[in-house]
């Protein structure tokens, strides 16, 4: 984190980051959480990888919509509460506008050519952005060398892609394969 | 009245909703539909088609929508308080754990466990994304008839650049949007 930027600053950009993700993010959780990881770690360079990443885990499994709470936890790490509720309006503000617009005309909404081909388009576009995230962390998970988390990357996708398991399950799992992994570690060196 | 049994109904689907926008789904229709009936289910299955359509995260796109619907401007901010407040305090504590104890070395190893599994889910919702968008169909769904070669372009197109001058997330989006739309538009008045 850069030590130069003030306090008000750094709120003033967690809100414009997280009002502009907020805004332009179709689909659930972790498009979100892809976006954020090229906003904050590629682009701001605020936050490393691996903190991205566990930020994502807890916004998994913590209940609530996952953007809000990988917001409540990266506004936390930037700037304290206060930097979570800031996070939370930008996160929050953008749906709600555009929601209590439609609400009212969504007859229309719905059925506006121009509209569906526009929502229709952008998903190309959120795919390239996450596949482009996605190659990234897949090549740090390689870099690692350790068989067991390529194994749990390749199982862990083959599992929610190909037999719908629900992310939770999959986080669960990976959480208890760390624990053993962790437990077998301590008795070997204990060994030693 | 409407108020409080909205905001006490949110809070409910923020803190039982585990895993995101469609686990919320359900408790929402349980919520407003099967115990207050105060939505019908045409009306609910409009309301997610819609929810599903607009950014935002779902939930709070759902949760602003009955509110508008029920009770105009208030009732939207009252739904979304109800659906962020069980987060807000469950992930300020599980944050003020995480970077206190994060550093421990048993905590880096069961961490580093986990962080295949997020790449893992992050690429998965990645594909069907992309399947969304290449057949506007969802995975059983999918029919190879339907393929888009418009939005293949794109897709591919967008990558490229992504790659090559590290874009940021925003200008690919709305500039796929933007490209897209002319490029149907064209089409449809050739």
């Amino acid at each position: 984190m850069k030590g130069k930027e003030s306090k008000a600053q750094i709120l003033w950009k967690l809100f414009k980051a997280t009002f502009m993700l907020s805004a332009f993010t179709f689909g659930g959780g972790f498009v979100i959480v892809s976006l954020m990881k090229k906003k904050f770690v590629e682009e701001l360079k605020w936050l490393e990888e691996e903190e991205m990443l566990d930020i994502s885990a807890i916004a998994q499994s913590s209940p609530g919509p996952i953007p809000i709470n990988a917001s409540v936890i990266l506004g936390y790490r930037m700037a304290g509460i206060v930097g979570s509720l800031v996070a939370i309006l930008g996160t929050a503000i953008p749906p709600m506008i555009v929601i209590s617009v439609i609400a009212y005309f969504y007859e229309e909404f719905r059925n506006n050519p121009v509209i569906n081909i526009a929502l229709q388009v952008m998903r190309a576009g959120v795919a390239a952005v996450i596949f482009d995230v996605v190659l990234n962390l897949a090549k740090n998970v390689c870099k690692t060398k350790r068989i067991l988390y390529i194994g749990l990357m390749v199982c862990g996708f083959i599992a929610t892609a190909v037999f719908d398991i629900s992310a939770m399950i999959v986080i669960l799992c990976c959480l208890i394969i760390g624990i053993i992994d962790l437990i077998i570690d301590t008795k070997t060196k204990g060994r030693e | 009245m409407i108020l409080l049994q909205l905001f006490f109904s949110f809070i409910q689907v923020g803190l039982f909703s585990v895993g995101g926008g469609y686990a919320a789904i359900p408790l929402i229709q349980n919520q407003i539909v099967d115990v207050h009936g105060l939505m019908t289910l045409s009306e609910f299955t409009d309301l997610i088609t819609i929810a599903e359509m607009t950014p935002g995260p779902i939930s709070i796109n759902s949760a602003t929508f009955v509110g508008t619907r029920l009770a105009g401007v208030p009732g939207a901010i009252i739904c979304t308080l109800g659906c962020i407040l069980p987060s807000f305090f469950i992930c300020l504590a599980l944050a003020f754990f995480y970077y206190k104890y994060r550093n421990f070395s048993g905590v880096q190893k069961i961490l580093a466990s986990l962080r295949p599994a997020v790449v893992a889910l992050i690429a998965s919702a990645g594909l069907s994304i992309l399947l969304l968008g290449l057949f506007n169909a969802e995975g059983s769904e999918i029919v190879l008839s339907n393929f888009r070669p418009v939005e293949c372009i794109l897709f591919v197109g967008a990558f490229i650049i992504l790659r090559k001058y590290k874009a940021s997330a925003i200008s690919i989006i709305f500039g796929t949007g933007v490209v897209g739309t002319i490029i149907y538009l064209v089409i449809q008045y050739i």
